[in-house]
């Protein structure tokens, strides 16, 4: 247990300071916000990802982490600092955690119910840079005319994946994307076109 | 808000920062996080009662106190001002339990609670509204049925509330509705304002502020993001149309603001001057200058 990585150091206000720099990202999707509570990466896991894990994860939400980010460190990590049970099958997790090797990216995973489309899962996705990659234009709620983003290393298949998955609002899942410590994300509402 | 919510709050005795334990704080992050990415949809929570009246606007409380943190100014209304008993007590309890900086200024606030306005002042991108909301459903009055309510919003079937307003225009001339007017955010569902005068709907439409609204009886949190289209319901022969005044404000004079209808003397004269009391008052001291 000596291992395990520290968690937030003043967990009430870290974890409240944290909530509104996301809570601005989901309201400004294609917002670029940088989660700055000092705290390290744990494993593969981006700071920003390690931040959004402890301010919004706990026993009642199951976790999902896809092969490659899963590690006894982040298993060990995880169960020490929000109790959270680490589920098998990614249409079970609350919160998922993913890179984009991932393919398809958005498939097999809880995107609620007509009746209840709050049921479903926020993809946390590990990506090399929220700048530079292909251009992508947003429009939508939260955007005043339209936002333009370059998510480095997005598969030129994200675009109609996004747009097919986008067809089933309101039911879907929410993406924040992460790359060190900097967030940007991208609600179901969003229409993204390249 | 009695002295004595803050240390019944808590079993263990224990002090929470922002009244709420952080395990409720997480539940009701999340519920807004929903909330903001499909607008306009109720997103339920879970948790356990808060101790407190509901008139006192629970709701509201639960979601600001979820946000609140100490780099916050916040700013209460209540029927648009400041200085009302529940306004104060709302403000006195953040400011003991979270150590925020409180203010009536609208431009100074980054949280404004709210109960039945929207302030006159324009808000600015990176401020929250929180609404108080007592009846989060706007179908209610037409469907008591919860799970029947669902399935119109499920299915965007909102025949019943168009033949609802159709009826009133066919019985009073036109739509007798002048409070918690009802609106279609983002082109998808109906969402009730919470009682605000239908005078304050425009305000609500691409506003560069972030709308939450709290329910605390039926524990419902929806949002309307920053420029979110949000229509007031009408119809082609009937459009929508606010309250107008043919008097001005007796105080600051203004003719674009909500009025509100005072007796000033005992002879039973009648005034008319904004119910929004920040803004009346900056007016009045611009003109001073
Ligand atoms: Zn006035």
């Amino acid at each position: 247990m000596s291992d395990i990585a520290l968690g937030l150091a003043d967990p009430a206000h870290d974890s409240q300071r944290l909530f509104r720099t996301l809570l601005d990202a989901f309201a400004h999707p294609g917002r670029i916000v940088s989660l700055t509570e000092g705290l390290a990466g744990v494993g593969s896991l981006s700071p920003a990802a390690t931040a959004f894990l402890l301010m919004l994860v706990d026993r009642d939400t199951p976790l999902w982490f896809s092969p490659d980010l899963d590690s006894p460190i982040v298993r060990d990590f995880v169960r020490f600092h929000t109790g959270a049970p680490l589920v098998a099958r990614e249409v079970d997790a609350q919160f998922a955690f993913l890179t984009l090797r991932r393919a398809p990216l958005l498939d097999g995973f809880a995107i609620g119910t007509d009746l209840y489309p709050d049921r479903s899962a926020t993809l946390v996705i590990e990506v090399p840079s929220l700048v530079g990659g292909p251009p992508l234009t947003l429009r939508g709620p939260g955007i005043e005319h339209q936002a333009c983003v370059g998510i480095a290393g997005l598969p030129a298949s994200f675009v109609a994946e996004w747009s097919a998955h986008r067809a089933l609002f309101p039911c879907g899942v929410d993406l924040v994307f992460v790359a060190g410590t900097e967030l940007m994300a991208l609600p179901r509402s969003i229409a993204v076109e390249s | 808000m009695p002295d004595t919510v803050q240390q019944n709050g808590h079993g263990e005795g224990a002090y929470n920062y922002a009244y709420l334990d952080e395990q409720t704080k997480r539940m009701i992050r999340r519920a807004i996080l929903k909330a903001v990415a499909v607008p306009g949809y109720q997103v339920p929570f879970g948790g356990r009662e808060m101790p407190l009246p509901y008139g006192w606007g629970t709701g509201g409380i639960q979601v600001t106190a979820a946000i609140i943190g100490r780099d916050d100014t916040l700013k209460v209304i209540d029927q648009g001002a400041d200085d009302t008993t529940n306004a104060v007590s709302i403000r006195r309890f953040f400011a003991r339990v979270a150590g925020v900086a409180t203010t009536t200024r609208t431009e100074e606030a980054t949280i404004i609670q709210t109960r039945h306005r929207v302030p006159e002042t324009s808000l600015k991108d990176g401020q929250i509204l929180v609404f108080q909301v007592p009846i989060p459903e706007p179908l209610r009055m037409l469907e008591p049925r919860e799970t029947e309510t669902r399935t119109l919003h499920a299915l965007c079937e909102y025949g019943v509330m168009q033949v609802s307003l159709y009826e009133s225009i066919a019985r009073h001339g036109r739509i007798a509705k002048t409070y918690n007017y009802p609106v279609l955010v983002n082109g998808r569902y109906i969402m009730s304002p919470s009682p605000i005068p239908k005078f304050d709907n425009p305000k609500l439409d691409r506003n560069p502020a972030l709308q939450l609204y709290g329910a605390g009886r039926e524990k419902r949190i929806y949002a309307v993001p920053p420029y979110t289209s949000v229509k007031s319901l009408d119809f082609e022969d009937h459009p929508f149309e606010i309250e107008r005044w043919t008097e001005c404000c007796a105080l600051c004079g203004s003719t674009e603001s909500f009025l509100d209808e005072m007796i000033v003397d005992d002879t039973g004269k009648r005034r008319f001057i904004c119910s929004d009391t920040d803004y009346c008052q900056e007016r009045q001291d611009g003109q001073r200058r």
